[in-house]
């Protein structure tokens, strides 16, 4: 319980919740893909708003399943790394449960990570990342570094018209 | 009627309900085709979501416990209770509120099951529910999902079949009958689960299981669920070249299930840590629960895994700093699963019982001996000679065997999808077998634990219609009803009690016995009550039969029967002479009526005499 994590060299388990910041990000931000260079606005381009809903669910479901919430709202420089991974633990059962049972998750590309792949012209820029030496006409040959997620399938609870998705869990009175 | 398009089939669990269904046009033969129903469910308040199993569990919220709306689901806005994982998941933080294992309490001949009694140990305030009101309120459950999710084939049109523990009384088949004819099933069949389940197997091997049994054959099906365990033999034999189902025996009912093995492992852990000076609140204990079976299930799957660590989250929002840390041994898993609840005894065990303090039983009679292999030993033991008096049995018959002589086993059930347990059972089986020089059994593959009983009933209501093979043996007991001895009394005995059977062994669906010469008589307007048993041994006995002695473990007593004769067009008082008459009906129950001598006139005799008030 004394034993203190080096503040300089975050901890695996310190690595955690940015891990997720990134994944929300991700999941939420629904915004295009980063242009390089903007090119002079022609016709004003309309960005789509994500519903707040759906996100809300979301976090609310991690939350009950995964308390990921009480995680990220923990200062871990209080604990040392055996009781953050005993509450890890929790989180990650919680999180798999969560992915398991409202998503259908698929790799992008089946090719093994560290394979080399060609992509034809015309590939899907939205599915595939360049980078390092992008330059060229396809076929662009490289080495697969990572294989990508796609939601396939997305299963969230229906809500009644009543249900307040801003509480993200309830508060618990004993009586 | 019109045609029905599927044949509907409903596993209606202690723990879990599920429905299945075959699309009967789309059929052929021994090809089905068949689905299995998302049922619609609240999992949160105002959240509705689809799983294939429905959670067997009902919540009665108070009126200030949820916001307007909270209770919705697709087909109703005006439903003042919930089913399913919402009502499990909240039930579990607020037992008194909480309604379940219903079903055991169908079948609990004790108390009244009509009577609104559940949650038992709720404080006055709460409404309660009668265990036949929970049981129609799940099955009107999955009709309203089926009619959501099927509104172009409406359920009342579509042949229904549900499920029911094969050890399962008269009474408490009629009340599983009631409660479906309640919640609006109309073309409804009761079928045994373990037959179910054995329907499922012959479905699944899609003509195959005519080469994986032969004649000679006896099919021990083990079903140990959430809730209940129970066991059916099944013999195999050729009759003009077909190979035929014969249902022979049937096990008791057994209050033991999956449940109780997570639970106690809980409790083991539970244990340690309050060695350690931490207690667990019931919010823990479940969560610990949960944890239990998830490691439980690793450390049986993998024996070279010493522990695995258990995380009981806290219950405030400071998750790292207030969760408890544990670990569950391997060694704990197989000292308290495999020895407690799966012992390798030897044949002639049998189950410790302790007498039951006081005459009235409050609370479920759960089994008194945790291990399932002493129960199959008893069922054996008791059923040696179950098979002795069956075409094409006789020759192979042993008339050394101190127990009846499985050659093939089924498993299902929850529990069994750790196969370390099936293993475990199937080995305890075969060196029974091997003390007595027989063949060991082979385990029947393919089994589907958690849907195979509900995928099994679906298959049975189309079978049902002429296509594939049927299980047959009829009523899986002998009935009877209690007649005081004409004997003198003697000071100080009770007296003497015959047993006349009014039901013999075998019923099949349709038969209805003649008139049993013996008359009763009834006083107009006041009920009878009469004292009734069953055996699963006395395959012998003829409709009639009057038996003075019998072994005590030869019979069982269930609950009483009761005759009331209405007095429409007599004097209240008056005595009239009457016969008993059973009828196996094509529903699956067993109705007795009471026939008058003079005039036909006939009245139902209840199996479950309702409560006084």
């Amino acid at each position: 319980m004394t034993q203190q994590t080096p503040q300089s060299n975050p901890s695996f388990f310190q690595r955690i919740p940015l891990a997720f910041t990134a994944f929300f990000q991700v999941l939420f931000a629904k915004m295009p893909p980063p242009v390089a260079e903007a090119p002079a606005a022609v016709a004003p381009v309309l960005l789509k708003e994500a519903t707040p809903d759906a996100a809300l669910q979301l976090l609310g479901l991690l939350q009950k399943e995964a308390r990921l919430i009480d995680f990220t709202q923990e200062n871990l420089s209080n604990y040392s790394d055996a009781d953050i991974g005993g509450a890890a633990r929790v989180v990650h059962e919680g999180c798999a449960k969560v992915l398991r049972e409202h998503f259908t998750i698929t790799p992008v590309r089946p090719e093994p990570e560290g394979s080399r792949i060609a992509l034809p012209d015309g590939f899907d820029a939205s599915a595939i990342r360049l980078t390092g030496n992008v330059v060229g006409q396809a076929p662009f040959k490289g080495s697969l570094n990572h294989r990508g997620w796609r939601a396939t399938e997305t299963r969230l609870p229906k809500l009644t018209a009543s249900h307040d998705v801003t509480v993200l869990a309830q508060a618990e009175v004993e009586l | 009627m019109s045609t029905p398009r599927y044949a509907i089939g409903i596993d209606l669990g202690t723990t879990h309900c599920a429905l299945a269904y075959v699309d009967i046009g789309a059929s052929d033969g021994e090809t089905t085709r068949y689905g299995v129903l998302e049922i619609p469910q609240l999992t949160a308040p105002g959240a509705v979501e689809t799983q294939p199993l429905l959670p067997s569990f009902l919540y009665l919220p108070h009126e200030a416990e949820l916001a307007a709306g909270d209770l919705n689901l697709p087909w109703s806005g005006a439903q003042d209770f919930a089913v399913g994982e919402f009502a499990r998941s909240r039930g579990a933080l607020t037992p008194i509120r909480l309604v379940s294992s219903a079903k055991s309490w169908l079948c609990h001949a004790g108390v009244d099951r009509r009577a609104a009694i559940l949650p038992f140990d709720a404080p006055p305030e709460v409404a309660r529910i009668s265990p036949l009101d929970a049981s129609t309120r799940y099955l009107a459950h999955l009709r309203q999902a089926w009619d959501h999710a099927h509104p172009e084939a409406p359920f009342d049109q579509q042949d229904v079949t549900v499920t029911i523990p094969a050890s399962f009384d008269p009474a408490a088949r009629d009340l599983t009958a009631e409660a479906a004819r309640t919640a609006g099933y109309h073309n409804l069949t009761l079928l045994e689960e373990p037959q179910a389940a054995l329907y499922h197997w012959i479905q699944g091997s899609n003509g195959g299981w005519r080469k994986a049994v032969k004649p000679g054959d006896i099919i021990l099906v083990i079903d140990v669920g959430g809730g209940t365990s129970d066991f059916s033999l099944i013999a195999v034999l050729e009759r003009e070249g077909n190979l035929e189902l014969h249902r022979v025996a049937v096990g008791d009912h057994i209050l033991l299930g999956g449940d109780n093995m997570d639970l106690t492992l809980a409790h083991v852990v539970a244990r340690k840590l309050a060695a350690d000076g931490k207690t667990l609140d019931p919010w823990q204990m479940r969560a610990l629960t949960y944890a239990c079976r998830a490691a439980k299930e690793t450390l049986l799957s993998d024996a070279t895994l010493q522990a695995q660590s258990i995380v009981v989250p806290s219950r405030g929002s400071k998750l790292i700093g207030g969760s408890i840390r544990t670990e569950l041994t391997q060694e704990e898993v197989r000292a308290t699963i495999l020895e407690g609840f799966f012992p390798q005894v030897d044949a002639a065990t049998r189950p410790a019982s302790r007498a039951r303090a006081g005459l009235t039983q409050l609370g479920l009679p759960y089994a008194q001996d945790a291990g399932v292999t002493r129960h199959l030993a008893a069922l054996l033991g008791r059923q040696a000679g179950a098979t002795a008096e069956l075409e094409g049995f006789a020759s192979q018959v042993d008339v050394d065997a101190s127990f009846l002589h499985p050659t093939a086993v089924l498993f299902n059930g929850g529990v069994f999808k750790s196969s370390i347990l099936s293993e475990r059972t199937l080995d305890t089986l075969n060196s029974w077998l091997s003390a007595e020089q027989a063949e060991p059994a082979r385990e029947l593959a393919g089994a589907d634990m958690d849907l195979a009983v509900a995928r099994g009933a679906a298959y049975y209501g189309y079978v049902r219609r002429g296509q594939g093979v049927r299980i047959r043996g009829g009523t899986a007991r002998a009935y009877y009803v209690a007649v005081e001895s004409s004997m003198p009394a003697i000071p100080g005995m009770a007296p003497p009690v015959q047993a006349l059977c009014v039901a013999p062994f075998g019923m099949e669906e349709g038969i209805e016995t003649d008139l049993l010469a013996q008359e009763f008589g009834l006083v107009v307007g006041e009920p009878v009550h009469m004292r009734f048993f069953g055996s699963s041994v006395r395959r012998q006995d003829q409709l009639g039969t009057l038996l003075d002695f019998w072994q005590p473990d030869e019979l069982q007593e269930l609950g009483e029967i009761q005759a009331t004769l209405p007095a429409e067009g007599r004097g209240i008082g008056e005595i009239v002479q009457v016969k008993l008459r059973a009828v196996a009906s094509e529903t699956g129950t067993l109705e007795l009526t009471a026939v008058a001598t003079r005039g036909g006139a006939h009245w139902k005799v209840e199996f479950d005499v309702r409560g006084t008030a």
